[in-house]
């Protein structure tokens, strides 16, 4: 297992051929990959003009049209970003706000708890550890519609018991703490499945000598622990940043609709009701949620399969 | 079924535009309110209003709070009812903070049963408000709004009413029997609009052998509602056929879907909407009107390629802006005859019923001001496009001719008025298995015996 | 920490989009900084301990806030749907196992049982073997990251938004009109007069649902893959060919025993994507037409049509489906680390 982490893992890094690689390769192969790669890139290339057509033209005719008779504009976008209408914002800019202000702590919050219960489970090994990390992966399967009633309740009610308050109640009005929470617990199994993997492998060596050294658990983790799985803390950052940006359950469950808390995806579910059967304003909100992901994603994607690899590889 | 009557508009640039000036105009008296319009020292003793602001004095008192609100509506109707209730807010110092969703219907249980109710929610359905009121949650209202509704028909109180305690005040009324047409179109042809059902017939196969565009267009596709306009096709029909007691019956499902009558109703809704000459104008076969939105349904009228539709009242925000609505313009529309000439005017209707969560004074002036004629005047002011069956609202108030022509079947007192059967029944059904079923029934050519035993299938034992 | 949907009155004077978003992210921040902060202070003060007490300790500090938020988030949930599953709709009456009768029992929802397999098998295994298909022919053409990155650029979009792309693309419109939609088109210019009604054709459109699925996923599973298919040794494909494999052999012999673990892993995060994932049926065709699956159906039942004994029935069935894949999964953990 080792041998991958000495390997560079970059998955757009070029690479010396190697002989199943050649054996796969021809004429063929290459017009198969670019006939995919066309084929996956259109649809989206297809909502990208759409927006940008004015509505007479967009109900009239298909968008490869546009390429004959180009009549483009930033129209649809201004429309989406400034006159939103309804009464309660100006636009979506509170709500790519809000989006953010959402999705930054909900991905850090579930990566270092994630991360210290990895180690915890990996290295402080206890009567038990293996059982509680099979349950922690098993719980991914949970739907999480059905923990929708039961969290809001003890949310908005706390928990008590007898007359004892165990749990205050929150006011869940106007705050992001409840979608952070929500995030997070949702979160954590497939966290701790997948940082467990890069922990778990770090080297016996490495640790025992820091123990050697009289540090404790939490030195080990934070100045040994830490820096080592960067590349699978970056990868499971992006898969949690990208699925809390992309989450609508959630967030109009624990979040509402009001621009003071309610992040894009939300907002563009109403615009989707509320604008019916207008596809040009539709593909100009919709192209505008997915721009800061693909951000977020070209810049970071070097990171993504390191981290994702551990574990999961056999060397 | 009415999950969302006010969604899309294609004529609503303009009313976009207008949104955030008035926005701004909110937030700044929300910010200082207590400086403007009244004399609120907020000494702890009610304010005195004065000036215009004197007609909200008894709602006076709650300076600085906040109330929630949560509906289906969304923009741009919803500025039309934030518009509404501005000047309220700027004179009592009372801020609604408004929410639309069109997941309403599967957000409001949620967070009620989750302990996150809304101060207010505006239910579109019977049944659903009788689902809310078993959680225990809803709140009985005070005794200014049960005296308000004095002023609406007595078959409105018992529609916002559970077991016969009454719950939540109607807000909106709308009209559903309505049958939109171009009148320039029928002028050209000479085609006369249909006194009856026969007529109506008639005139349809008239049309399709005519050639040109074909008689009846329509559209089903409504995202997780798809199916609601077909309910009200088969509403319209059991009562236009059987009257009101039948249609009760049926409601209260002890006339089940299987029941001879029911089925012989939906018979006459295929022989009508099914009909492969009479449809869909505009869009294909009869299969596509299960994927056609009920919001682009009509829009073959304009060009000639469909002569009819039938929709509710609040389907006039679809037609684009420059669309001339009248009875010599480009698009009226005309009150759907009854199947069987015996029944008087049949008249189905939707509406909207406030229902409040709290009951904490500044919830119970909202609740109270906006249950007054007061509230529904300054809303049917505010813009066309709405009518109250509050009988307190001055009709001449209503400048738009569908408006009119609503509010006059509304508060006729001859005519056979039903509330919108699938939002009277069970959740299950109204807002499940029959939207579910009937949509089979038009995209896959499922038989009537089927649909029906399905329906009653799903009904809540 | 402070409500950021309530502005104090200067603040509000202030005002101002820039002045809102100041104020959200100062929470945020906030909230963050607290959080670390808290940690820290934690980690300083057990790490001080000494002698039998610091392991429980330890354990307690790494363990205790995941498996608290876990315990309050996910199993007390779990539990609370198999119990509602016992009882009848509006839960007031103990019923047994009626609802898991209903589901197994009624037309409807046997449909969508046979869907969500369909979706189960049918999703994850093309989305993976066209990702290795693409994995092992990438990368020995020229400009690769283009090609990856253009490919896996569907991951980073919404199903909600894919689901609005590929509506678009589906669009129909009857004959003699001019197409919208991509699919019709394409139907039409290869001499196809009338293309159906994509969404109203029976079984076609479950498929085409999957399409968006695949679409999203292949990606996913061609990175993965081709990094593992990288970490492999040079020395065993190398000594494998000197023993005189061919390239299908080869790749049938050495490298997908190589890469089998990660294959499976890959298979297993797409199949829970798939059962999860309600969006795409839920905005496409809204569960008609025969395309419903389970999760959304689970979700109709629960909170639109209160049936909450036979929603969590289905969750129940739901959660129970993928049992087995992470039992699987678990045993071959367990192997991997008794080897270790």
């Amino acid at each position: 297992m080792s041998r991958l982490n000495a390997h560079d893992g970059n998955p757009l890094g070029t690479r010396r051929g190697s002989p199943v690689r050649k054996a796969f390769s021809s004429p063929l192969a290459s017009v198969f990959v670019i006939a995919v790669t066309v084929l996956w890139t259109i649809p989206t290339l297809g909502l990208l003009v759409t927006s940008l057509r004015p509505k007479q033209d967009v109900t009239a005719d298909g968008w490869w049209n546009a390429f004959v008779h180009p009549d483009l504009g930033l129209g649809n976008y201004h429309t989406v970003l400034f006159e939103g209408g309804s009464g309660v914002s100006t636009g979506l800019m509170p709500f790519l706000v809000n989006s953010l202000a959402i999705s930054i702590p909900a991905t850090l919050f579930p990566l270092v708890l994630a991360a210290m219960a990895a180690y915890g489970l990996a290295w402080v090994r206890f009567r038990g550890s293996d059982t509680v990390f099979f349950v922690v992966f098993a719980l991914q399967v949970v739907p999480i519609q059905m923990a929708l009633i039961p969290l809001l309740r003890l949310f908005s009610g706390g928990a008590h018991l007898g007359s004892l308050t165990l749990i205050p109640p929150v006011d869940l009005k106007g705050s992001y703490a409840p979608v952070w929470l929500a995030h997070t617990m949702f979160a954590l199994p497939l966290a701790v499945f997948l940082l467990h993997n890069f922990i778990a492998q770090l080297p016996r060596d490495l640790m025992e000598a820091a123990v050697v050294d009289g540090a404790s658990h939490f030195k080990i983790f934070r100045s040994i622990v830490l820096p080592l799985c960067t590349p699978a803390l970056a990868s499971f950052a992006i898969f949690q940043f990208l699925w809390v940006w992309n989450d609508l359950l959630v967030a109009l469950t624990f979040a509402g609709g009001t621009p003071e808390v309610a992040p894009m995806t939300v907002r563009l579910a109403q615009l989707a009701g509320s604008f019916g059967g207008r596809w040009e304003l539709l593909t100009a909100g919709a192209f505008l949620s997915i721009i800061v992901p693909l951000i977020v994603f070209f810049s970071l994607q070097r990171y993504f399969v390191r981290g994702l690899l551990a574990g999961s590889v056999k060397g | 079924m009415t999950p969302n009557p006010t969604a899309p508009s294609k004529s609503s640039r303009r009313r976009l535009v207008a949104a955030p000036a008035l926005l701004a105009a909110l937030a700044l008296t929300a910010a200082c309110s207590n400086s403007s319009g009244g004399s609120g020292d907020g000494g702890g003793g009610a304010q005195t209003l004065s000036g215009d602001c004197a007609k909200y004095q008894p709602y006076a008192g709650h300076s600085g709070t906040t109330v929630t609100m949560f509906a289906s509506i969304l923009s741009p109707e919803s500025d039309n009812l934030e518009k509404s209730w501005a000047e309220f807010g700027k004179c009592t110092g009372i801020k609604i903070s408004y929410e639309g969703s069109n997941d309403f219907e599967s957000q409001l249980p949620v967070r009620v049963a989750g302990g996150n109710a809304p101060d207010f929610a505006i239910i579109p359905q019977p049944g659903l408000l009788a689902q809310m009121v078993k959680s225990s949650k809803v709140v009985k209202p005070p005794a200014q709004t049960v005296a308000n509704q004095d002023k609406w028909s007595p078959v409105w109180k018992t529609y916002g009413s559970v077991n016969g305690t009454f719950y939540a005040a109607p807000m909106s009324a709308n009209m559903k029997s309505l049958v939109w047409y171009s009148p320039k179109t029928f002028k050209a042809a000479g085609y006369e609009v249909p006194k009856t059902w026969a007529d109506l017939m008639a005139l349809s196969d008239r049309i399709a052998k005519a050639g040109g565009g074909k008689p009846w267009c329509g559209g089903i596709a409504s995202g997780t509602a798809t199916g609601w306009p077909a309910t009200d096709w088969l509403e319209e029909v059991v009562l236009g056929t059987y009257g009101g007691d039948v249609y009760d019956q049926w409601v209260g499902h002890q006339v089940k879907f299987s029941d001879e009558k029911i089925t012989a109703a939906m018979k006459t809704v295929a022989d009508w909407m099914q009909n492969p000459a009479w449809v869909n104008g505009g869009y294909g076969d009869v299969k596509s009107i299960a994927t056609t939105t009920f919001q682009d349904a009509g829009a073959p009228i304009l060009t000639g390629k469909c002569l009819m539709l039938q929709q509710a009242s609040f389907y006039k925000a679809q037609w684009p802006k420059d669309t001339k609505i009248g009875p010599d313009g480009d698009i009226f529309a005309f009150h759907l005859p009854a199947v069987n000439p015996a029944i008087a005017s049949p008249v189905e209707g939707g509406g909207e019923f406030l229902t409040a969560f709290a009951s904490r004074p500044e919830v119970q002036a909202v609740q109270n001001y906006l249950s007054s004629s007061d509230w529904a005047s300054s809303r049917v002011k505010t813009a066309t496009g709405w009518v109250s069956a509050n009988q307190g609202v001055d009709k001449s108030l209503y400048t738009d001719p569908i408006d009119r022509l609503s509010a006059d079947a509304l508060t006729d007192p001859g005519a056979t008025f039903r509330f919108d059967a699938s939002d009277m029944m069970p959740a299950a059904v109204g807002s499940g298995q029959e939207w579910k079923s009937l949509t089979a029934w038009f995209a896959e050519g499922q038989s009537i015996q089927k649909t029906a035993a399905d329906i009653d299938a799903a009904w809540p034992q | 920490m402070s409500v950021p949907g309530t502005p104090s009155p200067a603040v509000a004077l202030a005002g101002g989009a820039w002045g809102d978003a100041a104020i959200k992210f100062a929470n945020s921040f906030g909230a963050i900084a607290g959080f670390l902060g808290i940690l820290l202070v934690v980690f300083f003060a057990a790490g001080r301990a000494r002698g039998r007490l610091a392991r429980p300790l330890a354990v307690a500090v790494f363990l205790g806030p995941a498996v608290l938020l876990l315990l309050v988030g996910l199993v007390v949930p779990l539990l609370r749907t198999g119990y509602l599953s016992l009882l009848n709709d509006d839960g007031t009456r103990f019923v047994g196992g009626e609802n898991y009768g209903w589901a197994f029992t009624t037309e409807s929802v046997q449909e969508v049982l046979v869907n969500t397999l369909l979706w189960l098998v049918i999703a994850p295994l093309v989305a993976t073997g066209l990702g290795l298909v693409l994995a092992l022919l990438v990368d020995r053409m020229r400009g690769q990251a283009v090609y990856k990155s253009l490919i896996f650029m569907p991951m980073a979009i919404s199903l909600v938004g894919a689901s609005i792309i590929f509506k678009f693309v589906y669009e129909s419109r009857g004959p003699g009109q001019s197409q919208i939609g991509l699919l019709s088109q394409l139907a039409v210019a290869l001499g196809w007069d009338d293309p159906p009604n994509w969404m109203l054709s029976q079984p076609l459109n479950t498929f085409l649902l999957m399409a968006v699925m695949v679409w999203v996923q292949t990606g996913f599973a061609m990175v993965v893959l081709s990094a593992a298919i990288k970490a492999i040794p040079d020395e065993i494909t190398e000594a494998a060919r000197l023993d005189g494999a061919g390239g299908v052999r080869l790749f049938w012999y050495v490298t997908v025993p190589m890469i089998r673990t990660t294959v499976v892993v890959v298979l297993t995060t797409v199949m829970i994507t798939t059962l999860k994932a309600f969006d795409i049926v839920r905005t496409m065709t809204g569960g008609n037409f025969g395309t419903q699956v389970l999760a959304n159906e689970m979700y109709s039942q629960s909170f639109v049509q209160f049936n909450t004994g036979h929603g969590s029935a289905l969750a129940v069935i739901l959660f129970l489906a993928v049992l087995p894949l992470v039992a699987y999964n678990i045993v071959q953990l367990r192997k991997e680390r008794g080897v270790r």
